[in-house]
């Protein structure tokens, strides 16, 4: 397509598409943080390919719908996608500068995040004493790598909102406390969505 | 307490590798010393090793990329004398252990040492310039990326003296490199250095691609960026999506090797197959992020010294983002003969074939840009000729591999390695050195010398035909890769032309070296006052040879392609300006190198299972982060009388633009 | 330089760009993303769906809910501000599409071509 032909159908993008000078801080850290959080996938893509081509090698032991306790799984999920919803609205407290409110919305998340981690824990504790453990077979390896992996990321977010909800205490509102309080949103978001991966491909899949 | 570390990791022993750090130990200490007698300490540190600004961190990448370039080339002339010496009935000197790292190692450094920091170097240096703005996106997280990649250098040399390195190749493949069949520390060396500079230059992605698509001039649309910046998003989105692939693989090989996981292991259900994919589902982008800055480099080079605008923009950036594209799509032509069926080698082995497309639309268009221009043969073009021959025979051997019965026979002989060098050497070393030669003045204030830049480039390029034209006809003749031991006499004439050529590009560093020594003791009849030596297209030349701090006062309004050439068409110069703005500018800060140190000790007491110490070390990394993170005393700022002073002081030294 | 940022770039997640950003979409999202997860729960584990639809079905149910966490909670939307966002997104989509379907698809081709191991051959 030629560029005359191109200004005709999108004249946007040979003309004024992206004109207007050096993007404001606040948009170039969030736009950065999302292109993290694109890279982050692409690297739970890699042990998703890992798991789908590796589950059905279980070498004679347990296999998905044996180690699989659904009941967990669906109260760990809610929790997960409950603490987002409660992410989200600490977002827009922060946005309209409520800090109180903020502070809540934020112990909320920390509280669901840290119930999802827990029964995670739990769950991997009895596969380990069932002598389901990552070394049992190539399944195990990757169930336990690809979950493992999600759960590190949601102990790192963890640890990062105690840091940010001290930032705020000690500081207050200020833009680059809100700019991380924006990345902060975008991974915990981001997290959800890799669970929603997780959770079909692993064990809504492998629990039939 | 020590882990498995212990005084036998010292190869006493072995008086190869014991003399070679030797000499490179006490060259070091020298530099040191020097440095201290003369006082540079403190300028260095506050000026260099701290700093944040990305044209100090481009030149730091490519001084890094150039000292591992020496220790790349060791490890060639090394093989490449074993392999001229051991023939028929002798020996040679370098027994199969180590005749196995030194391939191991050479690939990797020259990979992910010297070509990667050569690129991302350049890309650092000269985007922010281009796109007209005052530095990248996230200029501490620049320099952590640095600091990150040189942590890697510094610990692949580690290996050299304590413990050893990977015997397995630079692709590390299991089930060699499983601990059943690897024990020692040698792929943990691997596996932890790559993952860490990883890390560095997957933040160095993400931060290229953020300054490129949110940081340009007011007016500098998509369209009108210099294409140089198109290849640097591209091989950065590249970077982005790749590069997490490889980390993911090298975890899981990790899991395997201290978990006792089974991803690619022999029994218990592992596939070592799927390392081989996700290996190369890497592999492929990366020779695309290695090679599309080149090409984009040679753009610059060639539209700036044909004194036209390049041929077809548009078909430029559109062959771009095809390549783009397509990169993910051939990776399987790794591995033709690993078992797949027919039809799927036939998939990838005609998408391998349709990728060579976009690269022949760019090729034309240099040709067309050079058509009825005016070239001047300096350094820089004679780079980008030798790489338009060279790179084009490299590609189409390359096509040549991608019909799979072919590949069938050539796979892993040295036709092979003679074509992956042909394009790397042709195309991305070529790159590099055009590109330094290029943008040389523009970092220092002084040109290089033209003669010893000639000199270098045909010693560059006689030296890569004679050392890789042999390799080809043996890979024709039979000859697989990393042989310790040729059995076959008849080969032995080919194998002297090739260690020739090896010592014809040993001249060719020495040459490099000699251009760089007589061009700063002669510097000052070679200053670049005007900033614009080679009456340049695109923004960074309207700066001063060296940009202040700063880069541009006022950022510049761009109204077409080759913003700076239509600047000089409208006889537009920036003078004193009356009334100048106050700007922040980033401070320098330490974190990067206090980052990097803590993630050498961790990274080498992970190596040798020293845990207390690596949790020490990562915990000291997490402790320096939030410790900086908390800090708000990051910027500090240039008042406008300040920017005023400093722009008439930079103007009176006679600049125009 | 707000004004033309504020037409041209629209990062996802930023809130004070969001007219629509309020409690209404979270809980919107939210309500939607609860009902979506447990019709995957009931879809997986009852006859509901026809069985060799069940891993069709809960695929499509999957990236309903990743798109209502995408829109309500994201707020990536398809203006044309948002171009470099959706752009970035549906190459990301492409990658991951590309890693995850083609090893399956590679590594499947190649269990199927290996040798079995006669079992009379001493090891």
């Amino acid at each position: 397509m030629t560029a005359t032909t191109l200004e005709k159908v999108r004249p946007e993008l040979v003309r004024g598409r992206g004109g207007g000078g050096p993007a404001s801080t606040r948009t170039v850290v969030a736009y950065g943080f999302w292109i993290f959080i694109l890279s982050d996938i692409t690297m739970f893509s890699a042990l998703f390919a890992a798991y789908a081509v590796l589950s059905d090698r279980t070498a004679g032991g347990p296999t998905a719908s044996e180690v699989i306790n659904l009941r967990h799984v669906f109260i760990e999920t809610m929790c997960l996608l409950a603490s987002s919803y409660t992410c989200g609205l600490g977002a827009l407290s922060a946005e309209r500068r409520q800090p109180d409110r903020y502070l809540v919305y934020s112990v909320l998340t920390f509280v669901l995040g840290a119930a999802f981690l827990l029964i995670e824990i739990a769950d991997f504790a009895d596969m380990a004493r069932m002598g389901a453990g990552p070394s049992r077979s190539a399944f195990l390896s990757a169930f336990w790598a690809l979950v493992g992996m999600h759960g590190a990321h949601v102990t790192s977010g963890l640890l990062w909102l105690v840091y940010m909800v001290a930032q705020v205490l000690a500081k207050g509102l200020l833009p680059h406390v809100l700019r991380r309080q924006l990345c902060f949103s975008l991974f915990w978001h981001a997290l959800d969505i890799i669970w929603v991966g997780v959770l079909t491909v692993v064990y809504l899949m492998g629990a039939r | 307490m020590l882990g498995k570390l212990s005084w036998s990791a010292i190869p006493f022993d072995q008086p190869l590798p014991l003399y070679a750090m030797g000499v490179v130990g006490l060259v070091i200490l020298a530099v040191l010393g020097i440095i201290a007698r003369k006082g540079w300490w403190p300028y260095l540190w506050s000026e260099w090793l701290t700093s944040v600004d990305h044209k100090r961190i481009g030149v730091m990448y490519f001084i890094l990329g150039l000292v591992m370039l020496i220790r790349g080339y060791s490890d060639a002339i090394m093989m490449r004398s074993q392999q001229a010496i051991a023939i028929g009935g002798a020996e040679g000197y370098l027994p199969p252990d180590h005749y196995n790292q030194i391939f191991s190692s050479h690939g990797t450094i020259m990979i992910f040492f010297v070509a990667m920091p050569f690129v991302i170097g350049l890309m650092n240096f000269v985007v922010p310039l281009q796109l007209g703005v005052r530095d990248v996106a996230f200029p501490v997280l620049n320099s952590v990326s640095f600091w990150l990649t040189a942590s890697g250098a510094l610990l692949i040399n580690v290996s050299l003296v304590i413990g050893n390195f990977a015997r397995t190749g630079w692709m590390c493949y299991p089930p060699l490199s499983e601990l059943a069949f690897s024990q020692d520390v040698g792929v943990d060396y691997y596996l932890w250095l790559l993952l860490i500079s990883g890390i560095g230059t997957l933040l160095a992605g993400i931060n290229m691609v953020t300054t490129i698509l949110k940081l340009r001039a007011p007016g500098m649309t998509y369209f009108r960026m210099p294409v140089f910046c198109w290849s640097a998003l591209v091989s950065s989105i590249l970077i982005v999506v790749a590069f997490p692939v490889l980390t993911a693989t090298f975890v899981m090989l990790l899991l395997d090797r201290h978990l006792g996981a089974h991803f690619f292991t022999n029994d218990a259900g592992g596939n070592m197959m799927m390392y081989v994919n996700l290996f190369w589902a890497w592999g492929h982008p990366e020779v695309y992020i290695l090679i599309l800055p080149a090409f984009g480099i040679f753009s610059e080079v060639i539209a700036t010294f044909s004194g036209k605008p390049l041929f077809s923009y548009h078909s430029m950036v559109y062959a771009l983002l095809a390549i783009c594209v397509l990169s993910f799509m051939v990776w399987l032509h790794h591995f033709f003969t690993m078992g797949a069926s027919a039809d799927v080698n036939a998939f990838f082995g005609i998408m391998s074939m349709i990728i060579g497309v976009p690269t022949g639309v760019k090729v034309f268009n240099w040709l067309f840009t050079m058509f009825r221009g005016r070239l001047v043969f300096r350094t820089p073009v004679l780079f980008s000729l030798g790489f338009i021959v060279t790179f084009v025979i490299g590609g189409m051997t390359g096509v040549l591999l991608a019909v799979p019965p072919i590949d069938f026979v050539l796979h892993n002989s040295v036709f092979l390695v003679a074509h992956f060098h042909n394009v790397i050497i042709g195309g991305v070393v070529f790159g590099a050195m055009a590109g330094y030669n290029y943008w040389f003045p523009k970092a220092f204030g002084f040109t290089l010398s033209e003669g010893w830049g000639k000199a270098s480039f045909w010693c560059w390029i006689i030296g890569f035909y004679l050392a890789f034209t042999p390799l080809y006809v043996l890979g024709l003749m039979g000859m697989t890769r990393r042989l310790q031991h040729i059995a076959d006499p008849t080969w032995r004439p080919l194998l002297l032309v090739a260690e020739l050529g090896a010592i014809v590009i040993f001249l060719a560093i020495l040459c490099q070296a000699m251009q760089l020594y007589v061009s700063i003791r002669t510097r000052e009849s070679r200053r670049d006052v005007t900033g614009d030596p080679w009456n340049g297209r695109t923004l960074e030349w309207s700066t001063s040879s060296p940009p202040p701090a700063y880069n541009f006062a006022v950022l510049p309004r761009v109204e077409t392609i080759d913003a700076f050439s239509e600047m000089k068409r409208r006889g537009v110069r920036a003078a004193v300006q009356s009334a100048y703005e106050k700007i922040e500018m980033p401070r320098n800060s330490p974190l990067a190198f206090v980052i990097a140190f803590f993630a050498v000790v961790a990274g080498f007491a992970l190596i040798w299972q020293m845990w207390w110490l690596a949790i020490l070390g990562l915990l000291a990394i997490l402790v320096m982060v939030m410790v900086f993170g908390w800090s708000e005393d990051r910027q500090h700022e240039i008042s406008a009388a300040e920017m005023a002073r400093m722009e008439r002081a930079r103007l009176a030294r006679g600049r125009p633009a | 330089m707000e004004g033309p940022d504020r037409l041209y770039d629209r990062t996802p997640g930023v809130e004070d760009q969001e007219p629509t950003a309020n409690f209404l979409s979270y809980t919107t999202g939210f309500g939607l993303a609860v009902l979506l997860t447990i019709a995957s729960f009931i879809v997986s584990q009852t006859d509901l769906l026809w069985p060799p639809g069940i891993p069709a079905g809960l695929v499509v149910l999957a990236f309903a809910q990743i798109g209502v966490h995408l829109v309500f909670f994201l707020h990536i939307g398809t203006g044309p501000d948002n171009t470099n966002n959706i752009v970035a997104l549906a190459f990301g989509l492409f990658i991951v599409l590309l890693v995850i379907g083609g090893s399956c698809l590679i590594i499947a081709n190649l269990n199927a071509n290996m040798m079995p191991m006669p079992m009379n051959i001493p090891r």
